[in-house]
């Protein structure tokens, strides 16, 4: 069987995301499987390095999100070197991280995830893409999108130096002030992204929940899984991005333990299977228990959903309008443990969250735009290097993301070891693969519409392959169905997301 | 509909995505790659598989994007394939140029690197447990994973390039001018030769000034505060401007941080690491001993690294893949 399988020239495949499905003798699946194959291991050779140069290695483990890895190293950094940020500098690697915030959900909505929902999940293959979802709601709106994306870049690029790998990080600091015409710009930046969250928000309820079969799918119970959620909030419970302690709360709401993310190897542990190179975090103090949900299970998921999961309010006033709207909408407002929302576990209602926290990140932007102090000038101090331990995290667009650097005397990494965005949700994309598969195959029948559901339940999490391997860009994917026993292919998809 | 227009591709090897994004941020000039090319693969964003690709006549592609450097054998293999259907093919950004970021892992081999993620790094919990690959029984059937090189590869050290686009990744204003220039139907420069980058240093577009001085030594980026509007080498930072193409618009110093090189090194026939370690030491002041001698030499070398803790990553941040420094062959491996 294995023999087939290798000189089979098309199993060998592109550097893919992979879905692995195996029916039995009735066409029933027997099992499915979420496979990356590919690993760069920056954990080995960021070792040796000088520690200031972690901000412009790691931003390399991902193209689409530099900035979280650019800026989870610095705050690493920040305590490594015993040297917190300067508030000015503070400021602006947040604003930043807002802008980034503010364009990675909108590649994720409208090019990646959206057009299952906004074209539709059953529409023709050809049609599901950027270009269907400018068809469906307009040339202006399609313009609005490449807007959105082109304005923040360019802030981010005068900010931090560069549009893909930013530059602009230092321990304790930031490299460069920030002028007042280029707060004058961020200003306007951040008023017309909040304009355009609101747009996004409304055409999502309009073309997703104004649409009865959209509701169904969404509120079903295909793509539902009760696991934990882990989120990074600030004092107020509120979702922060950029800095707070982590939180996670069970599946029916209480909250299960609070830590700052120094303290993450307390609380968290990877798990490895030898199908894939890419390792499947857990709660420590539940255990791996396997690919199953529930309480017993160590298994959560850290995404937008999970993040308004653990939430109990917004930072915002708009985005906390709209948090109100999405646990009303399942019932879920003020009914779990002592008043707080219960979570929700409808797996599809991440592309909802993910346009609330758009909202939410483009009405911090604007708070750190109008701050007097955004230009202060002391942005950056000298400091010195010493053994020791740096640990800093951010909530990544992916989920909660962790680097851990220790040193020696001179500055020189002598351990890395990074916790990444997509990799807390691989064993739930398996498991939410698996599920659908099971739902959806029967009796061997496998259509391109079937199929396609299959991976919405692995396109809801916006997986990002650079990062969870530390590998290779935004996985495509490939969805293989096999026969249980031989192995032998039954059918085979493959596109771009 | 068969479309007469020339064939465009672009894939990723080990890479971050990050060339794939550059290309995206050309904004509106991607109708004009639209309007000249069929742009026909390209796994990040459209749905061409492999086999479409096997299935075309050799040559059949136009012009191929080739990013990234080769980790595992399935990245080796896609370039073979692309090689082989493709007239033009270019080893598009650092990674590809030189093995980029993801070749630093030949300092210690692919052991190490398996090691550290699935054995020992702080969080795993796996002591004893597998390292993941080759074929794997699972409920169901078995899995199988793609083998690594022993070594990361730049492209041209598997297939023959025709040009080379350095950048990591190369700024959007170059990849348009490269995509104009290839449109236009005008004379192709000469194989082998460098797009998208200037055959002048970094500094010939940086706005800080030199002011002919010589640095008492080299200095960390966070040791001290650079002074605005000067050199930030003759203030001692590891900037290797001097030693790299020009062609980005010199955005690091831009921002008062050094260049680190993401453009290549300037002088091809040079060791890379040797050229920007070599440009570092002259803008250190040699002090009394001022001499051209053997022990003079060094000891201004010496003087010079002092400030720089990690000499490989420092000169050979971009570049460890094409160089003899740290070619790891399996039998060195631990
Ligand atoms: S050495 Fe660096 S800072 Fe100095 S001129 Fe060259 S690029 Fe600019
Ligand atoms: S200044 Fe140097 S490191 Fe920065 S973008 Fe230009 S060539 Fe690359």
């Amino acid at each position: 069987m294995n023999q087939r399988i290798t000189i089979d020239p098309i199993t060998r495949l592109e550097g893919h995301g992979r879905i692995e499905i195996f029916l039995d003798d009735a066409g029933e699946v027997v099992s499915a499987y979420f496979q990356v194959p590919e690993l760069r291991g920056f954990e080995s050779f960021c070792v040796g390095r000088q520690a200031e140069e972690m901000p412009n290695i790691t931003n390399r483990i991902c193209g689409v999100c530099p900035e979280a890895h650019h800026i989870a190293a610095a705050k690493a950094l920040d305590e490594l070197f015993g040297a917190p940020c300067l508030p000015a500098a503070a400021r602006i690697r947040e604003l930043i991280y807002s802008a980034f915030f503010v364009t990675d959900h909108t590649t994720h909505f409208y090019c990646l995830g959206g057009p299952d929902f906004i074209v539709g999940p059953d529409a023709p293959k050809e049609e599901r893409n950027i270009l269907g979802v400018i068809r469906k709601v307009g040339l202006d709106a399609g313009k609005a999108v490449i807007a959105c994306r082109a304005r923040n870049h360019e802030l981010i690029k005068k900010l931090g130096g560069r549009g893909v790998h930013l530059c602009g990080a230092l321990p304790g600091g930031w490299s460069m002030a920030v002028t007042p015409e280029i707060a004058r710009e961020a200003r306007e930046i951040a008023r017309q992204n909040i304009e355009f969250a609101q747009f996004s928000l409304e055409t999502f309820h309009r073309i997703v929940l104004g649409n009865e079969a959209y509701r169904d799918l969404v509120l079903g119970d295909l793509y539902a899984h009760q696991t934990y959620s882990m989120g990074t909030v600030d004092a107020h419970n509120a979702p922060n991005f950029y800095d707070g302690t982590i939180r996670v709360v069970d599946p029916a709401g209480n909250e299960f333990v609070r830590y700052r993310p120094q303290e993450y190897l307390d609380h968290v542990a990877e798990h490895v299977e030898p199908w894939s190179y890419v390792k499947f975090p857990y709660l420590k103090n539940i255990g791996w228990k396997g690919f199953v949900d529930g309480p017993e299970s160590g298994v959560y998921q850290a995404t937008p959903l999970a993040r308004l999961n653990v939430a109990d309010r917004m930072a915002t006033p708009r985005a906390q309008a709209e948090f109100e709207r999405f646990f009303d909408a399942f019932g879920c407002r003020g009914n779990g443990p002592g008043g707080r929302n219960r979570p929700v576990h409808h797996r599809l209602a991440t592309h909802w969250a993910r346009l609330i926290e758009l909202l939410s990140a483009a009405e911090r932007m604007q708070e750190l735009a109008d701050h007097p102090e955004l230009c202060d000038p002391e942005v950056r101090q000298a400091v010195s290097c010493r053994a020791g331990v740096g640990i800093g995290s951010v909530e990544a667009p992916r989920g909660t993301l962790t680097h851990h650097f220790t040193c020696d005397e001179r500055g020189i990494l002598t351990s890395v070891n990074l916790l990444v965005g997509t990799t807390n949700n691989n064993a739930p994309i398996g498991m939410s693969i698996a599920k659908a598969a099971k739902g959806l195959i029967h009796k061997g029948v496998v259509s391109d519409g079937i199929l396609n559901r299959v991976e919405m339940a692995f396109r809801l999490y916006d997986p990002c392959c650079s990062c969870a391997t530390h590998a290779i860009g935004t996985a495509p994917l490939e969805v293989t169905v096999r026969r249980s026993g031989d192995g032998t292919i039954l059918d085979r998809i493959s596109r771009g997301l | 509909m068969p479309t007469l227009k020339p064939k465009l591709a672009m894939y990723w090897a080990a890479s971050c995505g990050g060339c794939e994004i550059a290309l995206a941020n050309i904004n509106e000039a991607l109708l004009e790659v639209d309007a000249y090319f069929d742009f026909m693969f390209c796994p990040c964003l459209l749905d061409t598989k492999r086999a479409d690709i096997e299935a075309l006549p050799d040559g059949a592609i136009f012009l191929t994007l080739f990013n990234g450097a080769l980790r595992t054998e399935e990245n080796l293999e896609m370039a073979e394939l692309l090689r082989r259907k493709s007239q033009l093919f270019v080893a598009f950004g650092a990674c590809a140029a030189s093995g980029g970021i993801p070749a630093l892992a030949n300092q210690h081999g692919i052991g190490h690197v398996l090691e550290t993620v699935f054995r020992s790094s702080a969080s795993v919990d796996n002591a004893a447990g597998p390292i993941p690959g080759g074929s794997s029984p699972v409920p169901g059937g078995e899995l199988e994973l793609p083998a690594f090189l022993q070594r990361v590869l730049a492209v041209h050290e598997a297939v023959t390039v025709d040009y080379t686009m350095p950048g990591c990744p190369p700024e959007p204003e170059q990849i348009v001018a490269v995509i104009r220039h290839v449109a236009s139907g005008n004379p192709l420069p000469e194989n082998g030769t460098l797009l998208g980058c200037t055959a002048r240093a970094v500094c010939d577009q940086c706005g800080r000034e030199k002011r002919g001085s010589l640095a008492a030594r080299l200095a960390r980026p966070f040791e001290a505060v650079p002074e605005a509007g000067w050199c930030l080498a003759e203030q001692g930072f590891p900037c290797i401007g001097t030693a790299t193409h020009g062609g980005c618009g010199a955005l690091c110093p831009a921002v008062a941080m050094p260049c680190t090189g993401c453009y290549g090194a300037l002088d091809r026939n040079a060791d890379p690491g040797a050229a920007a370690l070599s440009a570092l030491a002259a803008v250190v002041d040699p002090g009394e001993s001022g001499g051209k001698a053997e022990a003079d030499i060094h000891a201004r070398l010496r003087s010079a690294l002092a400030g720089v803790a990690d000499p490989l990553g420092t000169f050979y941040r971009y570049n460890l893949a094409a160089t003899v420094v740290a070619d790891r062959s399996p039998e060195v491996e631990p």
